[in-house]
């Protein structure tokens, strides 16, 4: 049968729809165990245990979560601008699927390589931006919308510095392409002479993906649940599906940027270890570092977190990059 | 031919309103807001969600059958409550107090201070994104409200305190796990101080913000906490020392700026005043009976009476005004909370509405006891 499908479809088509269902099977699957993670991690944190009742030590508690969710009414309330409601969790799908297309999960595992597939992946990232706002208005309340404002604001304050120090890599690579980024790093990884540039882009992808200590978006204690107040069931677990993916999508970029991809360290290279455990286990241990912080620190100030953003992210990157500039063409 | 003039910008400003149900007003107050983008021009805290009657019920029971009542109306400082409401009736009657029952009243009372604290400290963290101080404050909290359960039966709103001394005992146990709870506490602050005094985010939400300065404090009646980390040392265990306070040697934590970060720190060095004071007390904790003579229903002469205990968050006043009979003519709360609240409408405006939280955070009402 796939003998048949493939030549009157062409290998291309086949290919795409069988890697469009894994991506979707990757996310399912992320959202179940990281969700789980970070109930366990924040519990041993806090001196308790996290979920253990529902399968061992609570494996299975994201998944009746989930069951729930898809149970529970989807209520549409009316003063909402219905269009706008319905489709915002739709849309803030979209960068997901999409980003996941040209990450390099090893060296034969990668959907699509194409040759802008950072700026692909950067390009889609926006659409967050625009599911927020779409949420926030959507839901006809203020304090929703003061969630989704301030939520666009903080995006498009911290894409800058985090698009300058990927701009580092890419000066050092040569190409957009991302197989061709983890190749370059096959001798050393970029974060072992760029440490700063890794630095800076682990603090901005946390600020985009609204994880502590950057989520007034969301904060729980300030404004009930920002922008996704109104939202309950499916579609709650949409927006929270949906930030989760992010946190792996961003951590999976900066691995491949700066950790190496799926290449292991170069002095273990000689461990039978395939490319995709050293991806994913490089990839989930960034994850963990974004939980932890999570959990440790309190939030910033909305203000403070602007500022944090104008006057200390972006001169830094600006430096950053003219000064690896400098360093790149001495080295050429 | 109409040019069409550019319409002008309006530029409005709109109400919000924080509460009555919000995660962090901590009890059913509403604030109303007129805010200009996020910057608040007008703030009116709107109290009386929570008027339960407390006072009227006084005038219709005993004064014993009233002890329930105060501790509920500030649930987290009940045994000092307790106590003043106590202490109150005991100098209106005339009624000698044991040095025994003094001894425990004051332990137990610090004993509910620091427990105070404790959640308040958890509690305003949590208000500013941090949930993990939360849970190791209540982890040490947990064993003061086993302590005080075995002694007095209840672990939040206590009727320990009777007419004349307390109700129940204290014994070797109690003292021991007290002072095992001393030690624990003392191990466990440089967690508190790593874990949020030395973090910078913590501090850039609490330095500088929400100055309530000497003159604004006393002009609106504040007390506690709020008043001394404006800088005045007004502590009513030294200016109006009552029970065994007087015997006992402890400082008195006052702050410089008044801001949010020193009404902090002046709460933590409270606590650990009261663990001092703690330990001086079971030092010298001496036999005898724990409660003295007094009628079955007591009867204060006809007359009216203040008087003034600090409780958690600051001065509390009883005023009985009574007429002879066993049944109180009149019996007025002086809530600190309610004073603390007022200094919000002159010091919130100008203001940025992220900043409410931890201004009101950590003023630490609780408001219970300003509706009553």
């Amino acid at each position: 049968m796939w003998h048949w499908l493939v030549t009157v479809l062409g290998p291309d088509v086949v290919r795409l729809a069988v890697s469009l269902v894994a991506i979707i099977a990757l996310v399912q699957v992320n959202a179940l165990f990281l969700v789980w993670l970070e109930r366990k991690v924040a519990g041993h944190i806090q001196l308790r245990l996290g979920p253990m009742e529902v399968g061992p030590h609570g494996i299975l508690q994201t998944l009746v979560d989930g069951i729930k969710l898809v149970s529970k009414e989807l209520i549409t309330p009316r003063h909402v601008d219905r269009k706008l409601f319905v489709l915002a969790p739709i849309v803030v799908f979209l960068p997901v699927v999409s980003s996941f297309i040209v990450i390099p999960f090893s060296e034969h595992l990668q959907i699509r390589d194409l040759n802008v597939g950072v700026l692909l992946i950067f390009a889609f990232s926006t659409f967050n931006v625009l599911a927020i706002l779409m949420g926030g208005w959507a839901a006809n309340n203020k304090y929703s919308l003061l969630g989704a404002i301030r939520s666009v604001a903080q995006s498009v304050a911290y894409e800058i510095p985090l698009l300058l120090v990927v701009l580092n890599v890419l000066l050092w690579t040569g190409s957009f392409q991302m197989s061709a980024i983890v190749e370059a790093q096959s001798g050393r990884w970029n974060a072992v002479w760029m440490p700063f540039a890794a630095l800076i882009y682990l603090i901005c992808a946390t600020a985009e993906t609204n994880r502590a200590p950057f989520d007034i978006p969301e904060a729980e204690s300030e404004l009930v649940a920002g922008f996704h107040t109104e939202y309950s069931g499916m579609r709650f677990a949409l927006f929270f599906l949906a930030e989760y993916s992010n946190m792996l999508i961003v951590a999976a970029v900066a691995t491949t940027l700066f950790f190496g991809g799926w290449k292991s360290p170069p002095f273990l290279g000689f461990l039978p270890v395939p490319g995709v455990l050293w991806f994913f286990s490089k990839t989930y241990a960034l994850v963990f570092g974004v939980v932890w912080v999570r959990w440790t620190f309190p939030r910033l100030r909305f203000d403070q977190l602007m500022n944090f953003s104008w006057k200390v992210m972006i001169p830094a990157s600006l430096i950053h990059l003219v000064v690896y500039a400098g360093i790149i063409k001495l080295i050429r | 031919m109409a040019t069409q003039l550019p319409e002008p910008i309006i530029e409005q400003t709109y109400y919000l309103n924080m509460g009555p149900q919000h995660p962090s007003t901590h009890g059913v107050l509403r604030l109303f807001l007129k805010l200009d983008g996020e910057y608040i021009i007008e703030a009116d805290p709107i109290i009386g969600y929570g008027h339960r009657g407390h006072e009227k019920m006084a005038e219709s029971h005993l004064y014993e059958q009233f002890l329930p009542n105060a501790s509920r109306m500030d649930y987290l400082s009940g045994l000092i409550f307790n106590h003043g409401y106590v202490a109150a009736i005991e100098k209106m009657a005339g009624i000698e107090v044991p040095p025994r029952a003094e001894y425990i009243r004051v332990i137990c009372a610090e004993l509910n201070r620091i427990s105070s604290h404790l959640l308040w400290f958890g509690t305003y963290i949590m208000d500013l994104g941090g949930f993990t101080p939360f849970l190791y404050a209540f982890d040490d909290r947990e064993i003061i409200l086993d302590i005080l359960d075995r002694v007095t039966g209840s672990r939040l709103t206590y009727s320990y305190c009777r007419v004349g001394g307390v109700a129940k005992d204290v014994d070797d146990e109690f003292i021991a796990a007290t002072r095992g709870f001393i030690q624990r506490l003392r191990s466990r602050w440089e967690d508190y101080h790593n874990l949020v005094t030395k973090n910078v985010i913590f501090i850039h939400r609490t330095k500088g913000v929400g100055v309530i300065n000497r003159e604004i404090a006393l002009r609106f009646g504040c007390s506690g906490p709020v008043l001394r980390a404006a800088g005045v040392v007004y502590d009513i265990r030294r200016v109006e020392p009552y029970s065994v306070y007087p015997d006992l040697q402890f400082e008195i934590p006052t702050g410089t700026a008044g801001d949010a970060f020193d009404r902090y720190m002046v709460r933590l060095q409270e606590i650990e005043q009261s663990l001092r004071i703690i330990e001086q007390a079971l030092e010298r904790l001496p036999e005898g009976p724990i409660r003295g003579r007094a009628p079955r229903n007591v009867r204060p002469p006809r007359g009216d009476s203040y008087f003034a205990v600090e409780a958690a968050r600051g001065a509390l006043g009883f005023y009985i005004v009574s007429d002879g009979t066993r049944y109180p003519y009149r019996l007025k709360v002086r809530a600190p909370s309610f004073g603390n609240l007022q200094v919000l409408t002159e010091m919130l405006p100008g203001t940025l509405v992220a900043d409410t939280i931890s201004i009101l955070g950590s003023i630490d009402i609780v408001v219970p006891e300003i509706d009553r």
